[in-house]
């Protein structure tokens, strides 16, 4: 692998690499990473064990946007920006929680960066905990589910709407379950001047609990029971959405991972389970997920 | 050519000489006007190619100056106080990325309570970031350090961020006769920025890796090694600029009357009406003399060993303290003498959130030290005596 590879210390069956590599191969190698503190970082970033074949930087936590931004101003003034796509790869946590200061600046500014929200619905890196992108009902260690608690009391972030309402350019979701869908999106992305938004739903095989092997099956999952719509828009009109012939009840993604298993057993879980599959039902009235039949 | 303008625009004018590629800043008093003359000039397409940008936080402006810096750009932010202070994590980074950005802290006290006045507390808190600190005297200076501080920041040998401390409101918002700098002499003064290593596809590299044990203390010792350099390296600089401009504002210190018994240690804009209190008081035939510490960072250790090697009496005002303990000039200093000086050491907070400090009181103090009122020690001066009410 020319762009990532050789080095990179993720897990089998890690979502991560598939979506770098997918989004580097898309446009080239053309690119200026701008990582956040998290998972990708550490896997890929330790001194002397460089995964990167693309100019990298990674500052802080929470301002990847931000030095990205920086980044872009800087190609701008020095006549540099036919080098390639400023790009930034930020976790979940890193973008809807504790980066979304300055990843609502750039936005606000517009600057002309494609900002990657790589999504695995938690603090995975320092080992499962709840971010504002984690699902209502997972257990995680700062949600855990116990005697009263079912895991997870509150929503997940709708960051997707929340992109579209600073009137960016484009926005979308996609998932490495379908890395044709991600090297679609991230082409017709860059096209676009100004920020681009595209969230990447990540399987985490430790976090989540599940195999390896069934990593991309779980992803699909995720899409096919309508938890994780794959939608796209362009100057905030809703423009695809990845149709569902026949939506999965929710119960088949929730089942087959650690993180959601209690609600099986727990008091509080089939009123749980009703509410996600609540949340997926809305999903589809509001993008038209289901293809209707004839 | 000598014009009489404010403390802002005498550091916005020197910066657009220095032609950043990218400055991005966000307004806090007494800051403001700095980054308000700069948006002005990028207004009027004085700033060159330079792309000038307002950041939703001080935090955000530091990170884009990382990313720009990262990037091969020479850069420029101004802030203070509680900007400083959130700027922080930021900063610590940078200097620990050896990016050379050049920031303007326009010092202000700290919250809580709040207070928009001046004092040191704000960049005495970034004393351990990796950041150089020089402190300035007046609006010349401050106009002079600017393409001083890019020269310092950049050289290869040392490769940090550098802060150029300058008094809030007692300069950003005085009017002073300022020698303004003229493009060409900074021009041949200051070469444009040639970074040792940059983010470009040309030649991929990785910037900001993680280091476990095995390999992260020799990152910060390296760090210490640049601070090092640093001292030589400002003293070229200084006196380079020194020929150039025909202003020699000295070196890390500077001394006013070498063989008194009795010194002054002060930083910033109090230096000028110190010198006036002092030269008053020798009048009165007292042998004191007076120490201005323009660098903070790195710390003029032997330089004040040898001005203080004879010294009997030690007068440190502080514009900040570290609470429990007692002023960060003063326990530098102690530290740096310790062994080579058997001087009495008298410490004194003064000034905190911009309490004046008018020219008795300082007068004062050192004759109070003089005639032995005073014992070695630290105390705060210029406060009301109160009883702290805990409902």
């Amino acid at each position: 692998m020319k762009y990532f590879g050789s080095g990179h210390g993720a897990c089998p069956g890690c979502g991560l690499p598939i979506a770098v590599k997918t989004v580097l191969n898309a446009l080239d190698g053309k690119v200026f990473a701008v990582n956040s503190t998290g998972c990708l970082e550490i896997i890929s970033s330790q001194y002397g064990k460089n995964a990167w074949g693309v100019p990298y930087i990674h500052s802080l936590f929470e301002n990847a946007a931000g030095v990205a931004a920086g980044v872009e101003a800087a190609l701008r003034a020095m006549k540099r920006k036919d080098e390639g796509y400023v790009v930034v790869f930020a976790g979940d946590g890193a973008t809807a929680d504790i980066g979304i200061g300055t990843l609502s600046g750039a936005f606000d500014r517009n600057h002309d960066i494609l900002y990657i929200c790589l999504d695995n619905e938690a603090y995975q890196n320092t080992g499962h905990q709840q971010s504002g992108l984690t699902p209502p009902g997972e257990s995680t260690t700062t949600t855990p589910a116990g005697k009263v608690l079912p895991g997870k009391v509150g929503r997940k972030k709708d960051m997707i709407s929340i992109a579209v309402a600073h009137g960016v350019p484009y926005v979308a979701s996609s998932s490495v379950g379908y890395v044709s869908d991600i090297r679609r999106k991230v082409k017709k992305a860059v096209k676009f001047e100004g920020a681009k938004y595209i969230q990447i739903h990540s399987p985490c095989v430790t976090g989540w609990g599940i195999d390896g092997s069934i990593a991309i099956k779980v992803a699909r999952l995720a899409v096919e029971t309508g938890l994780y719509p794959l939608v796209e828009f362009e100057h905030g009109k809703l423009t695809s959405v990845r149709k569902i012939k026949d939506r999965k009840p929710v119960e088949e993604y929730l089942k087959l991972q650690r993180r959601f298993r209690h609600l099986f057993t727990h008091e509080k879980g089939k009123e749980m389970i009703k509410l996600l599959q609540r949340f997926a039902d809305e999903n589809a009235e509001r993008y038209g997920l289901d293809l209707k039949k004839e | 050519m000598k014009k009489v303008v404010r403390g802002f625009y005498s550091v916005a004018y020197s910066v657009k000489l220095c032609r950043p590629n990218v400055i991005c800043a966000y307004p806090i008093t007494p800051q403001t006007e700095i980054v308000e003359n700069l948006a002005a000039m990028y207004a009027n397409g004085e700033l060159g190619e330079a792309e000038y940008i307002t950041a939703e936080s001080e935090f955000g402006a530091a990170s884009m100056l990382v990313g720009a810096s990262a990037a091969g750009a020479r850069v420029f932010t101004a802030t203070c106080s509680q900007g400083l202070i959130l700027m922080s994590e930021v900063l610590f980074n940078a200097a620990g990325m050896r990016l050379p950005i050049v920031l303007v802290n326009t010092n202000r006290a700290l919250s809580a309570p709040l207070s928009i006045w001046n004092d040191h507390q704000d960049s005495m808190a970034m004393r351990d970031a990796g950041i150089m600190q020089v402190y300035v005297e007046n609006n010349q200076e401050a106009h002079d350090m600017i393409p001083q501080a890019y020269k310092v920041a950049e050289n290869k040998k040392v490769l940090l961020p550098f802060m150029v401390c300058m008094d809030g409101y007692k300069l950003t918002h005085a009017y002073e006769p300022v020698d303004l700098l003229e493009q060409e002499m900074v021009d041949s003064f200051l070469p444009p920025y040639e970074p040792a290593a940059y983010m470009t596809t040309k030649k991929p590299l990785a910037f900001g890796c993680y280091a476990p044990p095995h390999i992260y203390m020799e990152f910060r010792v390296a760090m210490q090694q640049a601070m090092e350099r640093a001292k030589d390296v400002m003293l070229d600089v200084f006196k380079e600029w020194a020929e150039v401009s025909g202003r020699d504002w000295g070196g890390h210190i500077t001394v006013d009357f070498p063989d008194s018994k009795i010194f002054v240690v002060a930083m910033g804009s109090v230096v000028g009406l110190l010198r006036k209190v002092v030269e008053e008081l020798r009048n009165e035939g007292l042998s004191v003399g007076l120490i201005k510490i323009r660098t903070f960072r790195p710390f003029p250790v032997e330089e004040l060993r040898e001005a203080l090697k004879d010294a009997e009496k030690v007068i440190v005002l502080d514009r900040s303290v570290s609470f429990g303990y007692e002023g960060p000039v003063s326990i530098e200093l102690k530290s740096a003498i310790y062994g080579y000086s058997s001087a009495e050491i008298y410490s004194f907070a003064v000034g905190l959130g911009g309490r004046d400090m008018p020219k008795d009181f300082l007068a004062k103090i050192i004759r109070d030290v003089a005639e032995g009122k005073e014992r070695p020690g630290f105390a705060f001066k210029g406060y009301q005596e109160f009883e702290e009410v805990i409902p």
